[in-house]
């Protein structure tokens, strides 16, 4: 089965073309409920082994800069004030004072009311990752645990579209999702993408959060997975980061073997970003490496691989100073967040 | 039939367990005569650097404890060296190839010193502090608090210092709330492992001792540059080379670090190994207008 429109699309054309025109939640469900089951041994297994992975130098710094080239930079708290917004970008854009030749991130991440505060700082280095400049993501939907009233949802994306979120991060409704109404879940996504919509016609990005420390199964995963590219997703995000276990390594090789299938099936690129949990130089990279070994390289790129952390950054400097000084570096020459 | 000894493997002491080097590499320690006597793992600089973390991440914990706590943690540790005093004379008779007697009488100055710097844990601040005149209604206090990470080269000559020289180094370093990363005697690193145990079964927290098995020429280099370590005792470092402990005192200037030059021997115990490892914090304080 091919299909032949890799473009962009209006939410759920996907689904149509798939699924075929008359598209019910019967259709959905057998489509769902059809795909294979997930062999966690060996999928478990095959994330341990590209785990072991030795990375040479060279490799390293050119591993170490694509992390910082692809992270979200992200502050999601209570506490998060107009200041603490401020001084995450002014890291976004200069992660490394000490040295220039250090690469911007790809996108702060930011609660809904702080996207207005986040655009002002930015100012003239806002715009597309891919190009060196720095994007907003917001989380919205009732971010984290999505339990809100579909409105309240919608009002929550268009809020933060409008004041400027060039990516919007929804989480799914894991309780209709484990209840099995897929086409609860599916619709939802649906509106929120119709919701990403700008007054130009184009779309924020939509980066749809499964929580799969909450789905139990790896099957649940995949399922979520399909049904979250189906329903329109540009990027598929394992975590809040607010529930643990966050990202793991399994669970994203998960991910990325959907968006190979995705792929191979129509020609589109679907997004992936894993999200908390993640904090050390040598995790990132191994994640790097699954990408590269499931997708291909041409993946790791801001428009289709983000690692969503706070933490990270951080420990990547450390890592980089160490390469470029020769000697280990501390925590004292890098910020305190 | 006679009985198959069963040697003990040395690792390293890193952050309150017992690894062995990451590098997988090992050497072997022999007595003066050249008997094997055990294979101990020779440390690598990413051993260092997982030393250091384990000892950043001890640190806040350490200096938090009371000045009283930490004294009664040490002076249990004296307590704990003297019940295993036969295993520490056996090993320095094998390593340093001495009688009993030298290496019960050097068993014993271990204890003593480790006692003696037990008790100025809750005294050196009052000989190193101050309450400063002032004239104005406040008080204006100086008071000594830890330094933070201390890398230290233990003494390396092959008698008299296997275990006296370690605990010389260690003790007037942790006593003020620091945490250390040592490198043992290269020659003679059984007691050092040894007392690594002691502290590991200890009231000491995991991460405040590091011991690192293995050759300082190697490893000083990468402590004496390591941003997270804040200063650097170079007691055991005269043996490296001739005059290679100035380079790790150059390398040391550009990360601001303390350094403590070499020593001949085991340095003897003095209040000024303490306060080489604190620096002063002046507060003030507005007295009550009652």
């Amino acid at each position: 089965m091919t299909i032949d429109h890799p473009v962009a699309l209006a939410p759920a054309d996907r689904a149509v073309r798939l699924l075929g025109g008359d598209l019910t939640e019967k259709a959905l469900r057998l489509h769902l409920d059809g795909l294979t089951g997930v062999d966690a041994v060996g999928l478990e297994a095959r994330a341990a082994n590209l785990a072991t992975r030795s990375i040479k130098t060279s490799s390293k710094a050119w591993a170490l800069d694509t992390i910082i080239s692809t992270c979200d930079l992200t502050t999601l708290e209570g506490a998060d004030t107009p200041g603490k917004v401020r001084s995450l970008v002014a890291k976004a854009v200069m992660p490394d004072p000490s040295d220039p030749s250090c690469p911007r991130v790809a996108a702060v991440c930011v609660y809904g009311d702080m996207v207005p505060y986040a655009v002002e700082a930015l100012g003239a280095l806002h715009g597309d990752p891919d190009h060196g400049l720095v994007s907003v993501a917001a989380v919205a939907t009732a971010f984290p645990s999505g339990r809100a009233s579909l409105d309240i949802k919608i009002a929550d994306t268009r809020e933060a579209v409008a004041a400027g979120a060039d990516e919007i991060d929804m989480v799914i409704d894991r309780g209709a999702f484990l209840s099995g109404r897929y086409g609860l879940v599916f619709d939802q996504i649906v509106a929120v993408k119709e919701a990403c919509r700008r007054v130009d016609g184009s779309f924020a990005h939509l980066k749809v959060i499964l929580e799969t420390g909450e789905l139990q199964t790896y099957d649940n995963v995949r399922r979520a997975s399909w049904l979250a590219i189906l329903a329109g997703a540009d990027f598929i995000k394992t975590s809040t980061g607010k529930v643990s276990p966050a990202a793991t390594l399994p669970v994203t090789l998960l991910m990325l073997e959907v968006i190979r299938d995705w792929n191979r099936l129509t020609g589109e690129r679907i997004g992936m970003k894993p999200a908390g949990g993640i904090r050390s130089s040598k995790d990132a990279v191994r994640y790097l490496v699954t990408v590269a070994e499931t997708v291909g390289e041409e993946w790791l790129v801001p428009h289709l691989w983000r690692f969503g952390a706070s933490s990270l950054v951080n420990d990547v400097l450390l890592q980089r100073q160490k390469m470029t000084t020769g000697h280990y570096s501390g925590p004292d020459y890098v910020t305190v967040d | 039939m006679s009985r198959l000894s069963v040697p003990k493997t040395y690792k390293l002491a890193i952050g309150g367990a017992f690894p062995r080097s990451e590098s997988g590499r090992t050497y072997v320690v022999t007595s003066p005569a050249g008997e094997f006597l055990a294979n101990a793992s020779l440390a690598s600089r990413k051993d260092a650097r997982d030393a250091v973390v384990a000892a950043r991440s001890a640190q806040a914990k350490w200096a938090g404890a009371t000045a009283y706590n930490r004294g009664q943690v040490l002076y249990r540790i004296a307590e704990l060296l003297e019940g295993r005093r036969a295993q520490f004379v056996d090993e320095i008779v094998q390593s340093e190839g001495v009688t009993a007697a030298v290496a019960g009488a050097q068993v014993d100055a271990t204890i003593d010193l480790w006692v003696w710097y037990a008790g100025w844990a809750d005294k050196y601040a009052q000989v190193a502090g101050n309450g400063n005149p002032v004239s104005g209604p406040y008080f204006n206090l100086s008071v000594p608090d830890a330094t933070g990470v201390v890398a230290a080269i233990a003494p390396q000559d092959r008698t008299g210092v296997s275990l006296l020289g370690l605990a010389a180094v260690v003790a007037p370093i942790v006593l003020s709330g620091n945490t250390v990363v040592v490198v043992a005697n290269e020659a003679a690193p059984l007691s050092a492992i040894s007392l690594a145990e002691v502290l590991a079964t200890s009231d000491v927290p995991g991460g405040v001792v590091n011991v690192l098995t293995g050759s300082p020429a190697e490893l000083a280099p990468w402590l004496a540059s390591h941003a997270d370590v804040n200063a650097l005792d170079l007691a055991g470092a005269g043996s490296i080379a001739d005059g290679a402990w100035v380079d790790l005192q150059i390398t040391a200037a550009e990360t601001l670090k303390r350094v403590l030059p070499p020593v001949e021997g085991a340095p003897a115990p003095s209040l000024e190994r303490i306060t080489a490892f604190v620096e002063t914090k002046t507060v003030w304080h507005t007295k009550a207008m009652l």
